[in-house]
């Protein structure tokens, strides 16, 4: 998945625009009218205090949610419902706000499930580990041990995740999301509830992703911090709608977002 | 005084005075527990991937069970019968991924176990209006499963093993071995088991959650056709049949929902137990003690081990 002489990503191109999204339910109104665009390869930030309906707009990103209105273009195909499989059949991995492991499965297995839309061979064949299916296993499992080296994960590549330290779990829901080689990545609060060393470990990890395979990235993010150090351009919502739209130092300096946040105690 | 050595002293005596008797019984209770473990497994394998508690399950037995038995009867060779069979069931697991399960997604289990009620009195109408109610026998030597017995000298006595129940036990065990390869060697197993444990996730790495569902409730087929055949060859093939998921529910108890493991140990802990009571403590009081003896000993399993036999998980959750 490496390529030798660092990606060819012609910056600037728009990948994913999302067009006058709203989204409710039932009376509450988590996403008002919100248009944003995402360029192929920049690390692109989503902030916003609270409720402010950052996850909800990732969830419409990769099909969860389908929006009330407006629609959403990815690769030049606009769409207003998408599957969420037609979603990671089109390159958009994701992680989740409060990890969403596989419990029972070890390490390995669960970033190897992140191989599955790229796995063909029929069951037949791989139930008896025979002939094209075990070539395969082979060639995915590489894959799989190469991000395992990527990530530094090799000592728990083994145990269940289930009895990992929530810091490592975080660790290994990006490696299954790296595992589907994705155009498009999103991340939901990656660096919540770590320490200061695991935060270090994870911004590096991702400004290693975005420059060694020039993947897309979205990334909520509550640290004001991590948002400036890692992101090319930052979105901000409250109460469902974009109140700013901008680089990480404008975005600072705006007046509603320094209201927005004051608001709210952090 | 009397009665407390009939329950506590008695039997155990009768045990050490004729222990071949007592194997005779424990081995055919093994079978039986080898049966309801599959009928558990059935349960199991549905409820893991779809959280749906498939009250279908006993029917489906019945129906695989008549469904080759009619196509025998009408003729089509015993194999043919056999793959036309597996066919059907993969046509009944399509069917309702489309028609109950899809249109279902996201609503309240409560619905979705009414949903398996309204299946089982669809297959029992649907199994009537094509076959008939009648008992049927099953094709035993058509399909070449083995009959008679075989006396084994044991422990100074004779212990007849029937060649069907040797039979039985082997396929049951095969059946839960491809099983476990399945889940642990394969993607749709890993699919599968990545499903069980978080729908969210599953989804975001491309998992199909409908093709997923047909492959559980196909394979649920399939495990409730080799329960009907084995259990249509001990007895006969009659709606009566579907009362055997009643003795599921028993081993899902002590077993737990979502424990593969739990439903085959679970089956075999209850089919002995089961056998024992009747042959040493059912005289004592005299009968009808097969429709309960079951329940009893699972709640007293339960007094011991309150979380079930496999049940740290249920304790990790809470
Ligand atoms: N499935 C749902 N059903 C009902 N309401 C929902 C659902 N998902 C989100 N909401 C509502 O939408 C609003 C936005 O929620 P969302 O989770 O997107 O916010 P967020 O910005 O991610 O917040 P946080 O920083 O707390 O994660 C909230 O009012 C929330 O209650
Ligand atoms: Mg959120």
């Amino acid at each position: 998945m490496r390529a030798p002489d660092g990606p060819l990503i012609v910056k600037g191109e728009v990948i994913l625009s999302v067009e006058n999204v709203s989204l409710a339910f039932g009376g509450v109104k988590a996403l008002t009218d919100v248009s944003f665009d995402i360029q192929k390869g920049e690390i692109r930030a989503i902030i916003g205090p609270n409720g402010a309906g950052k996850t909800s707009m990732l969830n419409c990103i990769n099909g969860f949610y389908h929006p009330t209105e407006g629609c959403i273009t990815f690769k030049g195909a606009r769409r207003q419902r998408m599957r969420p499989s037609a979603a990671a059949r089109g390159g958009i991995a994701r992680t989740f706000q409060n990890v969403a492991l596989f419990k029972g499965m070890t390490t390995l297995d669960n970033i190897m499930t992140g191989r599955s839309l790229r796995m063909h061979r029929g069951f037949l064949w791989q139930a008896l580990r025979f002939g094209p299916a075990m070539a395969e296993e082979v060639e995915h499992r590489r894959v799989v041990e190469e991000i395992i080296d990527f990530l530094e994960i090799q000592a728990i590549r083994k145990v269940p995740v289930g009895k990992l330290p929530y810091g490592l779990q975080k660790r290994v829901e990006l490696g299954r999301a790296l595992a589907m080689e994705p155009e498009v990545l999103l991340l939901d609060e990656p660096m919540a509830g770590m320490n200061l060393e695991e935060k270090e470990d994870m911004c590096r990890f991702i400004l290693d992703v975005n420059a060694q395979f020039g993947t897309t990235i979205a990334l909520i993010e509550h640290d004001m911090g991590v948002v400036m150090e890692l992101s090319d351009r930052v979105v901000v919502l409250e109460y469902g709608r974009k109140i700013a739209d901008g680089v990480p130092a404008e975005v600072k300096r705006d007046q509603k977002v320094i209201d927005a946040y004051l608001g709210v105690a952090h | 005084m009397d009665l407390l050595y009939r329950i506590f002293i008695d039997p155990f005596v009768q045990m050490g005075g004729a222990p071949d008797l007592l194997v005779q019984t424990i081995w055919e209770g093994l079978v039986s527990g080898v049966l309801y473990a599959l009928i558990a497994l059935g349960f199991v394998l549905i409820f893991k991937a779809s959280g749906v508690f498939n009250f279908a399950q006993g029917i489906m037995v019945v129906f695989s069970a008549l469904t080759l038995v009619g196509l025998a009867e009408k003729g089509v060779p015993a194999f043919l019968a056999l793959a036309i069979t597996i066919g059907v069931m993969f046509v009944l697991a399509v069917a309702i991924e489309r028609v109950v399960l899809r249109p279902l997604v996201n609503q309240p289990d409560i619905i979705l176990f009414m949903a398996t009620f309204g299946l089982t009195y669809l297959l029992i109408g649907l199994g009537e209006i094509i076959f008939g109610g009648n008992p049927r026998r099953m094709i035993t030597e058509q399909l070449y499963l083995p009959s008679g017995a075989i006396d084994l000298p044991i422990l100074g006595g004779l212990v007849s093993l029937q060649k069907i129940d040797i039979a039985a036990a082997i396929i049951a065990s095969l059946a839960v071995a491809t099983l476990a390869v399945f889940f642990q060697k394969t993607r749709i197993g890993r699919a599968l088991r990545a499903v069980a444990d978080s729908h969210k996730a599953a989804l975001s790495v491309g998992i199909s959650l409908n093709q997923i569902w047909v492959v559980v409730w196909f394979t649920a087929g399939i495990v409730a056709l080799a329960t009907g055949i084995m259990w249509g060859a001990r007895s006969e093939v009659s709606f009566a049949l579907q009362v055997i998921a009643l003795k599921a529910l028993p081993v899902l108890i002590l077993g737990g929902l979502t424990s593969i493991p739990g439903a085959i140990v679970g089956g075999l802990i209850i089919g002995i137990g089961e056998k024992l009571g009747e042959f040493y403590w059912g005289p004592l009081i005299g009968g009808g003690i097969e429709t309960w003896l079951a329940y009893f000993i699972a709640l007293a399993v339960l007094m011991i081990r309150p979380q079930g036999l496999f049940g740290e998980k249920i304790i990790e959750r809470i």
